[in-house]
């Protein structure tokens, strides 16, 4: 109850918020939820199984492509093309998760930065198609999902909105379901997991996928909500980003993905109207937050005040 | 009928010939103890009933199928549970979520809590359900083991020295439990403590240096010579 109230509460905060806040923020917070969302991806394999990837851009990415692809080559229209980035999301994650998954640890996170480079690198190398490092802007009349026209700011945020729920409250159902349960014992005790009869592989293989999912659709909306595609959001930075995200906000926490987003957004968004040495704060304020809050700040919360917090 | 049946089981580490040659039965219902010296491999030969540890030659039978070649997790679907020597629980959890874990391969809904809850008490950790596992005394985390063991209701349990860092009281509990188990279900137990081998064990097999050394009751087992020259380190 408390849970639903909370994770429920916050939605319907962020949709109350439209309509008060000023335009800047009101841009800021619509790239937030679709940047937090695929936080939320990336903390089903980080935060709940375990598993630290170092690949994650290319699930965004494969969503962004398979979107943003069968827009400007085959003109299909955003509801399709939203299907063909998930799909993207689908298979690019399951090959990725059945070939990376015969390792584990310090090989598990080499392996899968591995495979991003070689999707970064095969995304410059079809710029014919891709439109390489340049990348290339999805136009207004393309961006009309069921006449409803993406581009404009409170439509984009209502996306958002609708994407970010849907994460958020997929993430929190899993988490409680048997499933996610077993994903939280494997990254406890795999062994142990194992030797009480679950098949430990098939699970890992199930949260890569999901992750990877969740992944992709943040990537196709990001492309279709913002109207472009380009090769720095298969790059290294973006596979980077959502882990340091989740461990600002919480890993293993359902809120602590939006927090860390929300967070990490607006101390570079101030510190750069400071100072140009923007990141040096930024770098900072996040040396102290791991030393003050190893556990993120979803995760601090839990700790010492929520112990209920899923 | 054997329920359990390995034949010509050996496991070298680099070398090290851990397990030579062991052929073993256990009828269904039997409460079998394991027992020998330190390092006699008792847990590797288990480890390779289980699955846990792949043999270098031999073959597992289990209820008349060839599981050898099963992983761990598909030998225990079909009814083997097996408790850790060296405390494995879920630390991170509370005590419940461990038991819960366990029960919830064969369970689904509010079945899961009530067996959680039988199971707690049957080991008498009734009172410890909300607390964090890693939180729990060693001798609490065994019988959090054993918990999980049971909950599985399992056709061979099997307990790598579940008595190990009990105490008294906690022991005498124990005997009881598997007084309580034996003739539904079958189970393998090492142990160090004679007493509780000689009071719940229906036979004994006594395992050293790898090999098997010797095989009856407890009875047969007190009075064997060679037993006894094993264990006194004479032989
Ligand atoms: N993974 C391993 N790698 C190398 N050697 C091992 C390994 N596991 C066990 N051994 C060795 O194999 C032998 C048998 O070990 P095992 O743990 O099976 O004995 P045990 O009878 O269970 O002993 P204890 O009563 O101390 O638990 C020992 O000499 C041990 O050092
Ligand atoms: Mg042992």
């Amino acid at each position: 109850m408390k849970i639903a109230v909370l994770h429920i509460g916050l939605l319907a905060l962020l949709f109350a918020l439209q309509f008060v806040l000023p335009a800047y923020h009101h841009g800021n917070l619509a790239r937030i939820m679709v940047l937090a969302s695929y936080a939320v991806g990336y903390n089903v394999l980080f935060g709940y199984t375990g598993l630290l990837s170092l690949g994650h851009a290319l699930f965004f990415a494969a969503g962004m492509y398979g979107m943003a692809l069968t827009i400007d080559h085959l003109g299909w229209s955003p509801a399709p093309a939203l299907i063909a980035g998930l799909v993207a999301g689908l298979i690019v994650s399951a090959a990725l998760g059945v070939l990376a998954l015969r390792t584990a640890g310090v090989a598990f996170m080499i392996v899968t930065l591995m495979f991003a480079q070689a999707g970064y690198l095969t995304i410059l190398y079809f710029a014919e198609w891709t439109h390489g490092d340049e990348g290339f802007v999805i136009q207004q009349a393309q961006r009309v999902l069921w006449g409803i026209d993406l581009s404009d700011p409170s439509n984009r945020y209502f996306a958002a909105l609708a994407l970010f729920s849907v994460s958020l409250l997929v993430c929190l159902w899993l988490v409680r379901r048997p499933f996610g349960r077993t994903l939280v014992a494997i990254r406890e005790n795999e062994e142990r997991t194992a030797m009480l009869g679950y098949d430990t592989f098939a699970h890992k293989l199930g949260a890569v996928v999901i992750s990877g999912m969740i992944s992709a659709a943040a990537g196709a909306s990001y492309g279709l909500l913002f109207g472009y595609a380009g090769a720095t959001f298969a790059s290294v930075q973006y596979s980077i980003f959502p882990l340091l995200w989740v461990l600002l906000g919480g890993a293993g926490t359902v809120l602590g993905p939006f927090i860390g987003t929300l967070f990490m957004f607006y101390l570079i968004d101030l510190s750069s109207g400071i100072t140009t040495a923007y990141m040096l704060i930024a770098g900072v304020v996040l040396v102290a937050l791991t030393l003050f809050a190893p556990q993120g700040l979803a995760g601090e919360v839990r700790r010492r005040i929520w112990s209920w917090l899923p | 009928m054997s329920l359990l049946s390995a034949r010509g089981l050996s496991k070298s580490f680099a070398g090290l010939q851990a397990v030579r040659n062991v052929d073993f039965d256990l009828p269904q219902g039997e409460v079998r103890a394991l027992i020998g010296p330190n390092g006699a491999g008792k847990t590797t030969l288990v480890g390779m009933i289980c699955g846990r540890i792949a043999p270098t030659v031999g073959t597992v039978h289990f209820d008349g199928r060839d599981i050898t070649r099963l992983p761990a997790h598909r030998r225990i679907r079909l009814g083997m549970a097996y408790t850790f020597q060296i405390t494995a629980i879920f630390a991170g959890l509370d005590v419940a979520e461990n038991v819960a874990l366990a029960a919830r391969r064969r369970l689904t809904g509010d079945a899961v809590a009530s067996a959680v809850e039988a199971a707690l008490a049957r080991v008498g950790l009734a009172g410890h359900a909300g607390q964090e596992a890693g939180d729990l005394s060693y001798g609490h985390q065994r019988l959090l083991e054993i918990a999980m063991g049971l909950v599985q209701e399992p056709r061979l349990l099997i307990l790598d020295e579940p008595t190990q860092g009990l105490a008294e009281a906690e022991i005498t509990a124990f005997k009881a439990l598997i007084r309580d188990l034996a003739g539904n279900t079958t189970v393998l137990l090492i142990e160090h403590n004679m007493s509780v081998v000689m009071e719940t064990a229906h036979r004994v097999s006594v395992l050293n240096f790898g090999e098997m050394l010797a095989e009856g009751t407890p009875d047969e087992i007190r009075g064997n010579a060679d037993v006894q020259a094993a264990y006194l380190g004479t032989g």
